[in-house]
């Protein structure tokens, strides 16, 4: 230990002054310009249950990615059996990531194994009977589409999440497919979760002229066609009340990928919102191409395998412009706007955690944390002074300073304050004083001994130091390992626990100390106040 | 001022016996009320659910609430006053497991407006834990309590010697066991939070049974002609003082927790209550009756070998 008392009143002063300007921006709310130039402006972070706000998490269903990605290789497969001049009856996926080719003549099986050999290292050959050949997509590149689909979903989330404006923000892939999201100070939980969870397909289909929905439930469905429906809701309780099905053909003519913009407009008679679409060059020539074939048919414009409208094509398309229309609130159009904007999600997901906490809910929650933790601490700070006298003050600097400290470095860390970590230092305050009555106890019994104030403080500090730092290492080791497994409230009660902890070692050992030698200094201290 | 007289000799060591099947008794009656209650009343982060806080405008009662939600086919499902703030404020919580839970707060809130009026209803904190997730969290929470306990019965015996570890991991999962037992008998819900609890108490009972037993070594090294029960007596008697003030300033601040706090922390609160004060007991009347028992049964152990 430092011997000198200057020194060590140096150290602690400036331990003080560094942690006031660390707690400063958390405490006062307009700052002077000047301080965020030179001086830390981190505040501490409230969590969620504080602020009130979303924590979602949810899962990529990377097997859709997959599967996806396995029905594009099928068809880059036929396009390179064509070119080669190979005869094959059908390629198509078994499931997702396994591919069967049937070829025409057996005699071929040898050839393609040379050609998608060279041609798709990803995928490996299973099996080759005389004409039917197996692939399988490799366990690297089975990596990699579903990093790649986790990847794509964390970025067009967070693309979303900025449009519909949400300050601080967090989007965390995390580990099994899964993706983080907190949103803070959200009211509207409802529109978030639409927002972030839609998949956003877009699709455009031909509505069938060979079959009549009212036939549905007495014909057969041939292979080519499929049912989508449209669906009604009632305005107020957003419940399903209808739904029409449209058979559609079911190759997809178009999809959403094309889409350069689109926009909230609203229909001149009546007033209702509508979204407009901006193609890009590609698209447009793409949207020409399809409503110039099909003039005086139904084109379905489809959305997460829902029919949203599906107009007359009157006449060709041309310039690269769609739109669509759905008995939309104001709202709702400009969520979709953002999400076709956005892009589509790789892949859908579901939501596995969903934690909403109302604003109001969460001020009252800091407001009784704080009310207990001061009324706490008096009472901490009432008895110690009963109990031990002027050293009992000492004992209660020691914990105010370490209130000052545990807040300074929680602000100083970025660490995030929950109500379970504003439990953790109620519980601080009442173990911080430990170390005192350690120290205060030992004196007790040294000065019972006969021994001198100076003696007796000398050594009841050193005989209990080697207490108090087994005893607080055994519970840093607790509070570690609460951090290191814990989620949630667990990690945020840890945080202020082990700070705490570290925070009290130095407090109630280093500065009571350093009050004493302070006092012994100036005069002979004949009597203990203990 | 002075709780314990200087020079108090209590004789712990020698009615362990009596302190020993006491508290394997209070163990066994939580473990039967556990048996009895087929596990603990897991809160929805360990088994999944829906959790939604209610806030009303004007007094109404879970009867009337439960009525309102009646179109809802909610499944098994609870209604609990909460907090008596001006109408009240209660928590409606869903056991059902469908893939849609989402939507299921926005339902309920639905079923109330029509009820209560709009404006009268504020939902104050929606939770929702799907089953995968739950089994997740109570993984977890497990390993994180195994793994304490690991970590500190390697700092004791690196510090100390293996029979005291093994006494302060006895008490602490003494300590557990009867926190999680009361739990069970007052049939309180078990959350995450409680968890966090839990180990609080590791802790909080570990520092308690550390400080004993470092007055057990320092006085080990001068005990001369004492005999090893005495020295602990003598260890435990010295130390109590500091115990039993320790527990009361952290008592102190815990019940202004518990009654301060507000709704949301006030199981948490209790946890730590009850884990204080049975921490305090283990450490003065398990922990260290556990290192003796170590000893004589090491003792004995040898004695056979030599046989």
């Amino acid at each position: 230990m430092i011997k000198s008392v200057k020194l060590r009143l140096l150290i602690i002063l400036a331990t003080i002054i560094l942690a006031g300007v660390y707690l400063m921006p958390s405490v006062v709310s307009d700052l002077p310009d000047w301080w965020g130039k030179v001086l830390p402006t981190d505040k501490i972070h409230l969590g969620l249950d504080l602020q009130g706000g979303i924590h979602l998490l949810m899962e990529v269903d990377v097997e859709k990615a997959l599967s996806a990605s396995t029905d594009r290789v099928a068809g880059e497969m036929q396009r390179l059996l064509r070119d080669k001049k190979i005869d094959f009856e059908q390629v198509k996926q078994v499931d997702a990531g396994t591919l069967s080719i049937v070829l025409t003549h057996a005699g071929d099986s040898s050839v393609i194994k040379d050609l998608l050999g060279n041609e798709m290292p990803q995928w490996q050959m299973m099996s080759a009977e005389e004409q039917v050949v197996s692939y399988r997509v490799s366990s690297d590149e089975r990596r990699r589409i579903e990093k790649l689909a986790i990847d794509q979903a964390v970025e067009t989330m967070r693309n979303r999440i900025d449009q519909f404006g949400v300050s601080e923000p967090e989007i965390r892939p995390q580990a099994d497919n899964r993706i983080l999201v907190q949103l803070p100070g959200i009211k509207d939980t409802r529109r978030a979760i639409d927002l972030i969870g839609k998949t956003a397909l877009l699709e455009f289909k031909l509505v069938s002229e060979s079959f009549d929905p009212r036939n549905l439930e007495s014909g057969t469905l041939p292979d080519h066609l499929e049912v989508l429906y449209q669906q009604e809701y009632d305005p107020v309780t957003k419940k399903v009340v209808r739904q029409v099905p449209f058979v559609l053909e079911k190759e997809s003519l178009m999809t959403g990928e094309y889409i350069a913009d689109a926009k909230v407009r609203f229909n001149s008679q009546f007033g209702e919102p509508y979204v407009a679409m901006d193609f890009n060059s590609q698209g447009a020539k793409l949207f020409d191409r399809i409503t110039a074939e099909n003039v005086k048919r139904r084109l379905a414009i489809i959305l997460d395998n829902h029919v949203y409208s599906a107009p007359v094509i009157q006449e060709r398309i041309a310039g690269g412009k769609a739109q669509i229309s759905g008995r939309f609130s104001a709202k709702e159009a400009r969520d979709l706007a953002i999400v076709l904007r956005a892009g589509a999600l790789p892949a859908p997901i579901r939501i596995l955690e969903k934690r909403a906490v109302g604003p109001s809910l969460g001020h009252d929650s800091i407001r009784k944390g704080l009310i207990s933790m001061v009324v706490g601490g008096l009472l901490v700070v009432l008895f110690m002074f009963a109990f031990y006298r002027l050293s009992g003050l000492v004992a209660n600097l020691a914990l105010v300073l370490n209130m000052l400290f545990i807040l300074s470095i929680l602000a100083l860390a970025k660490a995030t304050l929950t109500l379970p970590g504003i439990a953790g230092i109620v519980l601080t305050i009442g173990m911080a004083v430990d170390a005192n009555v350690l120290i205060f106890e030992r004196i007790k019994e040294e000065l019972r001994l006969g021994k001198t104030p100076r003696a007796a403080l000398d050594s009841g500090y050193g005989k209990a130091f080697l207490t108090i730092m087994d005893a607080n290492i055994t519970t840093l080791i607790a509070a570690i390992v609460l951090y290191q497994y814990g989620t949630g409230p667990i990690k945020g009660f840890a945080v202020t626990l082990s700070v705490g902890i570290i925070s009290s070692l130095f407090t109630a050992i280093f500065v009571t100390r350093l009050v004493y030698d302070f006092i012994q200094e100036r005069k002979a201290l004949k009597r203990l106040s203990i | 001022m002075q709780f314990i007289k200087p020079g108090t000799t209590i004789d712990f060591v020698s009615r362990r016996f009596l302190f020993l099947s006491l508290s394997a008794a209070v163990i066994a009656i939580g473990l039967i009320s556990l048996i009895f209650h087929g596990g603990l009343n897991y809160g929805i982060d360990f088994v999944g659910g829906t959790l939604v806080q209610v806030k009303f405008g004007q007094a109404t009662t879970p009867d009337a609430i439960r009525d309102a939600l009646q179109g809802l086919d909610l499944g098994n499902s609870t209604i609990q006053q909460f907090e008596e703030a001006e109408g009240g404020e209660f928590l409606i919580r869903v056991e059902k497991s469908k893939a849609d839970l989402v939507d299921l707060s926005d339902e309920i809130k639905g079923a109330l407006d029509i009820r209560y009026g709009p404006g009268q209803v504020d939902i104050r904190r929606v939770e929702m834990v799907g089953p995968k997730v739950g089994e997740d969290l109570r993984r977890k929470g497990i390993f994180a309590i195994i793994y304490a306990i690991i970590g500190i019965l390697v700092y004791v015996t690196f510090r100390f010697e293996f029979k005291f570890a093994v006494g302060a991991v006895v008490a602490l999962v003494h300590d557990v066991l009867i926190t999680v037992g009361l739990f069970s008998l007052l049939n309180m819900e078990f959350s995450l939070p409680i968890v966090a609890a839990l180990l609080a108490i590791v802790g909080y009972s570990l520092n308690d049974t550390i400080v004993v037993y470092d007055r057990i070594r320092e006085n080990l090294r001068k005990a001369g002609r004492k005999t090893y029960e005495d020295v602990i007596n003598a260890s435990i008697n010295e130390t109590l003082s500091r115990t039993i003030l320790t527990s009361l300033t952290t008592l102190l601040v815990l019940i202004s927790l518990y009654f301060l706090g507000g709704g949301v922390i006030h199981d948490f609160a209790f946890a730590l209550i009850v884990g204080v004060v049975v921490g305090t007991y283990s450490s003065i009347f398990i922990a260290s009756p556990v290192v003796i028992a170590m000893r004589k049964m090491k003792f004995l152990q040898r004695q056979n070998q030599k046989v």
